[in-house]
Order: structure tokens, then sequence, then C-alpha cells
């Protein structure tokens, strides 16, 4: 059988010294999907997109990318994996016509139809040079150099980082285009989720080194219900609810984020204030922050209990 | 037929778009016959993942409001009633609550509000069936 997924991780972890920063993580990309890859800073998400690079060494576990194993990536598997890091690393003495032409120098199977397409959404001049760039136009060129590699497989880290609206809009279109064709595959580390939501068709969210969502998009927010409960204090600390992930106050009353809920989960929620709780629709947005606020306020309760 | 979607809401992506068809089928804005864009030319418009839009055709194809021609891509298929009774109903009660609350707060009487609907629904050519 036909392996479908272009990376999964078995067991991945990674320390730094004592700290787990990535722990026992399992995560799958199938091929033609695009992961949003969600956590707070510092959850292990770029030390997770290294191990995948095979830039860095697992302290256990392993990943597989492209059917190889991660430690083990030839340069060849290496030209079939596009990756763009933070800071978008280019030659600032070129033009745009010189990282061009080294590009196409460079790799075999350079698409230069993919590398103008880019630079033109970036709306980027082709005489200027990559120092008098702003960042979006950085972002426009790296971007551009690595998808005109055409590789299988794209793994970007927070590559909307400090870009204006309009370089935002240019990235979504060119992952868009990218992956026309449901047979290559992203993998996106980012926070904006508005971003995830139009470009990813499935969430992977870290907290904390571990995964805890890894999804479709639809799948979560059709998992995932909020509940609008009385109460002057949060209602959760007295009583356990089933699936809870989070428990927010907001006017006056509790919004209460629960995975899977089943009857008992309402049972319970029922129990909770003296007037019926109201189920409201949840967004991803909604959903995620309850994941990774309840990360935040279990930090500051270990914080509080040193 | 024009489709947008607005992402950050507590509607999916790929229910906005079934959504919008069936509105734009039920509003006459796409006849049967019709084509509607690819599943690529559509992602590319809205700046949506291809998958996404995918699933909302093959939803639509599921519950027979389009349906796949070779060579002539998706079309709006014969069938009728693009909505099950069910949905047809609770889209009715919603769009009646609205005018409803909107008419208490103005302080109309029931014989008023149903004498003035009965007017504006023979001004469109409908009439009483009974």
């Amino acid at each position: 059988m036909e392996d479908n997924r272009v990376i999964y991780t078995e067991d991945l972890t990674r320390y730094f010294g004592q700290q787990a920063v990535v722990r026992n993580l399992n995560l799958a990309v199938p091929r033609g999907a695009v992961v949003g890859l969600l956590g707070l800073n510092g959850a292990g998400k770029t030390t997770t997109l290294r191990m995948l690079l095979g830039m860095l060494e697992p302290t256990r576990g392993h990943a597989t990318v492209l059917g190889k194993d991660s430690r083990d990536l030839t340069p060849e598997d290496r030209g079939r994996i596009g990756f763009t890091g933070e800071g978008h690393f280019l030659y600032d003495w070129m033009s745009i016509r010189d990282t061009e032409k080294f590009g196409r120098d460079t790799f075999p199977r350079w698409d230069d139809r993919l590398f103008q397409e880019t630079v033109d959404r970036f709306g980027i001049a082709r005489l200027a040079h990559v120092r008098s760039l702003s960042r979006g136009q950085r972002a426009g060129v790296s971007l551009a150099s690595t998808l005109a590699t055409a590789p299988e497989l794209l793994i970007l880290d927070d590559p909307s980082l400090g870009l204006d609206p309009v370089s935002r809009r240019a990235l979504n279109e060119t992952l868009i285009d990218f992956c026309a064709t449901r047979q290559r595959s992203v993998l996106l580390s980012t926070h904006m989720l508005d971003d995830v939501e139009r470009v990813a068709d499935r969430v992977a969210i870290i907290v904390d080194g571990r995964l805890l969502v890894n999804t479709s998009l639809d799948d979560l927010q059709s998992r995932v219900a909020i509940w609008s409960v009385d109460g002057t204090f949060d209602p959760t600390r007295a009583a356990h609810v089933p699936g809870l992930i989070h428990s927010r106050p907001l006017g006056g009353r509790w919004m209460l984020t629960v995975a899977d809920p089943d009857a008992e989960s309402e049972a319970a929620i029922a129990r909770l204030s003296a007037t019926a709780p109201q189920r409201v629709n949840a967004s991803l947005e909604d959903i995620v922050l309850a994941y990774l606020s309840r990360s935040r306020a279990e930090h500051s309760f270990y914080a509080g209990a040193n | 037929m024009q489709i947008q979607v607005n992402t950050g809401g507590n509607v999916p992506l790929y229910r906005q778009i079934t959504d919008q068809v069936r509105q734009a089928i039920a509003a006459g804005q796409l006849q049967v016959g019709d084509a509607v864009p690819s599943v690529r030319q559509l992602a590319k418009d809205i700046v949506v993942n291809p998958n996404t839009v995918a699933k909302a055709y093959a939803e639509l194809v599921r519950d027979g409001v389009l349906e796949s021609q070779q060579g002539r891509g998706m079309l709006v298929s014969a069938r009728k009633n693009v909505y099950t009774k069910a949905e047809r109903l609770r889209r009715l009660d919603q769009a009646l609550d609205v005018a409803i609350s909107e008419a208490i707060t103005l302080h109309f009487e029931m014989d008023e509000i149903l004498q003035r609907m009965q007017q504006r629904l023979e001004k469109v050519g409908l009439s009483r069936t009974s």
C-alpha cells in the first residue's frame, strides 16, 4: 500500500538539557493537505520543524519525511522539500534578476513561471536590489525562490511575521496556487488564524511541546462547542465537566469550551447554574484560543505553586 | 453568482460556500444546467484551500444540488428542492422571526401584520391556495 503521508512522526521528542521542548509528538501530514501548525511562542513549533528537516537530532522517536527518516535525508531528498524560515534568508547584494538566475543555475527543476508570478504578486520590480526591499517584499522573493524549486512538500516557519496586509494576501494567494493540483503538501507554522482558516484544510495545535489537536478544520469546528453559563465565579472550579478545554468570563457569564461533548458533559454543564446554559457556535479563533489560554493559565499556576 | 467567504466567524468556510450556492439557486441567479466555477478556479478566486472547496462541492453533489458532467464540469442539477423540507421550514422561521421581532418593536398588532403580509404576498403574485 502506498503511504499517503508526506510527513509522519512517531513519539518525536527533543530535550534541551533537562527541559523537554517537544514531547511524544505524533503528527501526520497527508499528501495534498495544507496543515496549519499553531501554538504559543516557545511551544515547540520551530524545534519540530527543524527535526523534520534533519537540522536537529530527536532525543527520542523519529520523523519520516517523504518516506525517509529525517536524519537520513540526502541532498536529492532535500531538493523535494522547500523550506522558508524566519527572517527570509537572501543575498543582500543581488538584484531580483540575479536571485532568479542564481536559483535557475543551482536547481535542476527551477520553475521560471512560479518565480515570476510570485514576485509579481508581491509587486516587486525585477531590477530592484534585495537590500532595498521591504519586509513583505523580502518574504515574497524568498517564497518565490523556494517555490520555483518545485518542491513536493513546503515547510514554512511563520512566513507572515511582520507582513503588511497586501503581502499577506499575496502570500495566501501564492500558497493556494501552489497547492491547486492538490498533490503538493504544506506545513505552515503561523499565528495568523484567519490565514489558517483560508489556506489550510487541517490544523495541528501544540501546547507545551505536546500535540493536542491534529485534525481537519471542519472536524475541529464540529467537535468543539461553547456553552454560556451564568455565574460570578468560574463554575468549573467546583465541578468537573468532561471534555472541558477552557473556561473564561464574558460580561457576567462564563464561556465554557468543551471538546467532544456528550450527554455527560451536557448534564454537568446544566448543573452549573440555575438558568439554562446556552450553546453557541465556536469559531476557529474561539477554539484555538481556548487551547492556548489553557496552557497559559497552567503556566501561571505552576509558577505560583513553586 | 458571486461567492464571498468571511473568516473569523462561527460558520466553517465550506458551509459558507454550500449556503451561497444553494441561495443563488433558490434566488434564480443560477439556473438548471448552469456551470459553477471549477474547484481550482473558485479556490483561486476566493483564496480558499482547494480541498475546502472540493468538500463543499462534494456535499452539494451528494445532496443532488450539483452534478458532475464529463467535459462540462460541475452543473446545477435538475432537482427542484435544494433544501430538505425541515431545512426549508427552519429558514422560513428564521426569516419570519426577524420580521416579527421588528414588527413588535414598532407596536403593530397581529391583524395589521397579517394584513400587510398578505398584501405583499399578493403583490409578488402569490395567492391563497384554499
